[in-house]
């Protein structure tokens, strides 16, 4: 059978027309199998553009903490270990469920369908829960870049009152000043994936919905699927993001 | 495969392949590894390697990523067609980053 020329279309019709109406048979794929594989296909050309988008991101952020290494190193102990490290388990429990919530739309079972997407969410919203604390303290300590940034902690660190030494090594005016940069980057690689979290439980509401209205328990998962590899992708921004910023160096001699 | 008559183009295509659903016990072995990779990041940078430190962390989020793509994202399930563009798209990451660090390391060549 392989490589022959199949040109029959004649007893084929009838069957063609009760497919017609099908979302995860159009009338213009051949076969459900050559849908869904279009869709992933389209879906994963966006995910590549995005990995460009956050690669610009991540680039100037190897270049800059190799000009600027001490700074980054000030900047980055700054960042609470404890928090990132539960984020970044929300965060891949959030993936998690959404993972399981393609399983149930495969398996068609509506309620755990809902259930896994309304998981999602919430774990979604506690991870920017945890980022609107981090973020808070930063504007409350002035380590927003800007007129108002505040350089006192870089050039005279507090004293560690168990050790009696310094918390951190005093950083000269100049190099302080650029825990800026370190700043600058931390908000924008951070605020853009928050952001790309907003959109995706906006997106997870409105699916939410159509799962609950029962669009996605006969068949059609594509929604669905092609959704969880967005909020993987958001995931896998977060698993570089979190050692590089939060992990650059915790000196475990001081 | 819904009909083994019908399907004029695409039957002699093995490039379609069969749809698999893949399991939530896969899924469960699959957040314990990345549970498990995360602690190890955590761990491996209060251990001082000097400049294996940032090595160490990058390699365990590669290989976090990585399980991520291919199972959660499906990528190892999925055709070739799939499994290139994938590829393909890091490739090129790669080579960008490559070519603009050879750049940046050449003009301050001995000042890095």
């Amino acid at each position: 059978m392989d490589n022959t020329i199949v040109a029959t279309h004649h007893d084929t019709h009838a069957e063609e027309h009760h497919h017609i109406s099908l979302p995860q048979h159009r009338h213009h794929f051949e076969t459900e199998e050559q849908q869904r594989e279009a869709g992933s296909f389209g879906m994963w050309l966006f995910l590549l553009t995005e990995i460009m988008f956050f690669g610009g991101l991540f680039f100037a952020y190897l270049l800059y903490r190799n000009w600027y290494n001490p700074a980054f190193v000030a900047g980055s102990n700054q960042l609470s270990i404890p928090l990132g490290t539960v984020n970044t388990a929300v965060l891949i429990t959030s993936g998690f469920f959404m993972a399981l919530g393609v399983w149930a739309a495969e398996v068609r079972k509506k309620g755990l369908l809902v259930l896994f997407l309304l998981l999602t969410i919430l774990t979604g919203l506690v991870f920017l829960g945890v980022k609107y604390v981090e973020y808070s303290e930063k504007f409350e300590k002035h380590h927003v870049p800007g007129a108002s940034f505040d350089i006192s902690e870089f050039v005279n660190p507090p004293v560690n009152p168990k050790t009696g030494k310094l918390t951190e090594e005093p950083l000269s005016p100049d190099m302080a000043q650029k825990t800026q940069i370190f700043f600058s980057l931390y908000f924008a690689m951070t605020g853009m994936h928050a952001l790309h979290m907003i959109i995706g439980i906006v997106l997870l509401c409105w699916l939410t919905w159509r799962a609950q209205r029962g669009d996605f328990s006969s068949g059609y998962v594509a929604p669905i699927e092609n959704f969880g590899l967005y909020w993987h992708f958001v995931d896998i921004v977060w698993i570089f993001l979190f050692p590089l910023l939060y992990l650059i160096n915790r000196h475990p001699g001081a | 495969m819904s009909s083994q008559h019908h399907d004029p183009a695409n039957v002699t295509n093995p490039e379609h392949a069969e749809h698999r659903i893949v399991q939530p016990g896969t899924y469960i072995a699959v957040y314990v590894t990345l549970l498990i990779f995360t602690g190890v990041t955590v761990a491996a940078a209060f251990i001082d390697l000097h400049i294996f430190n940032p090595i160490i962390a990058v390699a365990i989020a590669c290989i976090k990523a990585v399980i991520v793509i291919l199972f959660f994202m499906h990528v190892i399930f999925q055709t070739k067609l799939i499994k290139l563009t994938v590829a393909a798209g890091f490739f090129t990451f790669l080579i960008l980053i490559f070519m603009t660090l050879t750049d940046y390391m050449s003009r301050a060549w001995g000042l890095w």
